[in-house]
Order: C-alpha cells, then sequence, then structure tokens
C-alpha cells in the first residue's frame, strides 16, 4: 500500500489547470463586458449562461469530476436537479399568479 | 473491538507494509473513493442551502427589477471584478496544492496552501472594504436606510446582498481556518500520494465557494450597467 495506492486517482497536468484559468478569466472579462451593452431581457441570461459556463469548467477541472466515478457524476447532478426544481416551481407560481385575476374582482 | 485500530495508519506514505486504511474498508482507494462521496453529498447539500438564497433574489427581482438595477449601480464594479480575479486565482493555487500532494511534494504543497490562504484573506480584506463604503453611503437596511429611488424594494437588494455575500464570506473564513490546518499537517508531511484526502476534500469545498461567487459577482454587481 504505497505508490500504487491511488493509482485510480487521475492526475491532471498543471498545464490544464492554467488553461482553465485563463478561460475563466476571459469569460470574467466577457460578463463584464456584456452588461455594459443593452440586450434587454437578455442581459440576465448571458450573465446566468455565461457563470454556468464557468462553473461547468471549475466542476470538471478543478474539481476533477471529468474523472471521476458514476456515482459522483449522479451525487453532482442531483444538487443541481433539485436545485432546478426549487427555482423552477417557485417561479412558476410567482410568475403566473396574476394570470387569472382576482376571484370576484 | 479489541485494542484500538490494529494496523490503521492514516499517515501513509511512512508505513510500508501496514494498512493505509481503516480497517471497515476493503482497501485505501476505498476509502477515498466514499470520504470524496461524502465530500460531494455535502457540496449537494450546499448547493441547496445557498439555493433558498438564490430563489429569494430570482423572486425580487422579477417582482422588483427596477429598484435592484438602481440597488445594483451602488456597488463597486472594480472591486467586486477584482475580487472576482484573486479568488478564481486562489482557485487555481489550491488546484496546484492538490496536484502537490498527489504527487507527494510537500513544499509544493505547502507553499500553494499558503498562496491559497494569502489570496482568500485578500478576498475577504476588500471585501470589508466594501461592507464599509455601504455604512458610510448609509446602504445597509435599517433605520438609517437611505436611498434615492425605491428605497423600500432597493432595501430588499441590500438585505440579500449583505446576507448572501456574509454566508459566503463565513465559508470562506471556515475554509481559511481548515486550510491553517491543512498547511500545519503537511508541512509536518502528513499527505503523500498514498493519503492526501484531506487536501483533496478541502479543495473541492473551497473550489464550491469559489463558484457561489462565480454566480453572485455576475447577479449583484452587474444588473443594469447599460
Amino acid at each position: 500500500m504505497s505508490v500504487e495506492a491511488h493509482s485510480s486517482d487521475h492526475i491532471a497536468p498543471i498545464k490544464l489547470y492554467l488553461a482553465v484559468f485563463a478561460a475563466l478569466m476571459a469569460l470574467t472579462a466577457t460578463t463584464i463586458w456584456v452588461a455594459f451593452i443593452d440586450l434587454g431581457e437578455l442581459n440576465a441570461l448571458a450573465a446566468v449562461a455565461i457563470a454556468v459556463v464557468k462553473a461547468t469548467l471549475v466542476i470538471l477541472f478543478f474539481m476533477h469530476v471529468k474523472y471521476s466515478s458514476k456515482l459522483t457524476w449522479l451525487v453532482v447532478a442531483s444538487g443541481f436537479l433539485f436545485l432546478t426544481i426549487l427555482l423552477a416551481l417557485t417561479m412558476a407560481d410567482v410568475v403566473s399568479r396574476g394570470w387569472l385575476g382576482t376571484p370576484g374582482g | 473491538m479489541s485494542t484500538g485500530h490494529a494496523g490503521v495508519d492514516t499517515r501513509g506514505d511512512s508505513s510500508a507494509g501496514a494498512r493505509a486504511y481503516a480497517h471497515q474498508f476493503d482497501s485505501a482507494e476505498h476509502q477515498h473513493g466514499t470520504a470524496q462521496l461524502g465530500m460531494w453529498v455535502f457540496i449537494a447539500q450546499e448547493i441547496l442551502f445557498f439555493g433558498g438564497l438564490f430563489l429569494a433574489y430570482t423572486v425580487y427581482r422579477f417582482m422588483y427589477p427596477e429598484a435592484f438595477a438602481q440597488a445594483s449601480r451602488h456597488l463597486d464594479i472594480v472591486l467586486g471584478g477584482f475580487n472576482t480575479v484573486v479568488l478564481i486565482g486562489s482557485s487555481l493555487t489550491m488546484a496546484i496544492a492538490v496536484h502537490g500532494a498527489q504527487l507527494g511534494k510537500r513544499w509544493m504543497q505547502v507553499i500553494f496552501l499558503l498562496l491559497t490562504i494569502f489570496l482568500g484573506c485578500v478576498f475577504l480584506g476588500v471585501k470589508a472594504i466594501e461592507y464599509g463604503h455601504k455604512f458610510h453611503e448609509h446602504l445597509v437596511p435599517g433605520p438609517n436606510f437611505r436611498f434615492d429611488g425605491d428605497a423600500g424594494h432597493a432595501q430588499i437588494f441590500f438585505s440579500l446582498y449583505f446576507v448572501m455575500t456574509g454566508l459566503h464570506a463565513l465559508h470562506m473564513v471556515i475554509g481559511i481556518a481548515i486550510l491553517g490546518v491543512l498547511v500545519w499537517q503537511a508541512a509536518r508531511g502528513a499527505y503523500g500520494r498514498a493519503y492526501y484526502s484531506p487536501v483533496e476534500l478541502t479543495g473541492l469545498y473551497w473550489h464550491f465557494v469559489d463558484i457561489i461567487w462565480i454566480f453572485l459577482f455576475p447577479l449583484l454587481y452587474l444588473i443594469g450597467r447599460h
């Protein structure tokens, strides 16, 4: 039980980490740049989309999920699945609340 | 259970022949994989913990988009952007520290863990300066709140700003404390190729905190700028 103990773990090269860091910096600059352009409703969408891409890079490479077991993928996906349910179902209520008007009013 | 955990040596490298894992596991890989999975379950829970705040933000921003845009313009993009670079940089140094642990390079671990702590402290220092500005500008929700515009709903924005960034900062304070212990242990040679779970799991936590900020920065600082 010595050197081989974690042979199952993938050891990513530092070059990869530097490339991911550079991509994250470029995306940070992009998100600031886009915020100053008037896209109407699309501004919020662009901000969230860029943040999702950045988070995905961090999760896949810095957090090694790209090289992790299917069980890890399942746990990560379940976290985001339940977050999506939380946001989607609540917003479905908030957004549609006024659609039918007030009864009797 | 007899006399303690016979043969358990979590220090790994030093003990050729001795088992480098606790008795309930089949192998060191099994133990490492279990620790990783446990950390991911914790992080999945953390996603939902912060998720409640992101939900509150989404609901109120949907209801009061103008007040949120006005209030957001009072945040400092330069300081926020600087902190984003600092925090992503700290994720890079953390990833390199884990890399050092995986290769059994003791001083590489120590140096990059210290760099991570340093960048974490820079982030918190800038955050403290920003909070100070908000107090001086009467932008802290409460009786002294003053705002030129929709003050009532701007207070909701600033309440969310302080709670979300505050909870994020609290996570960083905890992370820095854990990193301090890791530096101490790593300098003593506790982690090597055969056993580096604590370094890797702390890395997962640190990167998660980075991800929260990746969302907080555009959602709080960058609305209503055009």
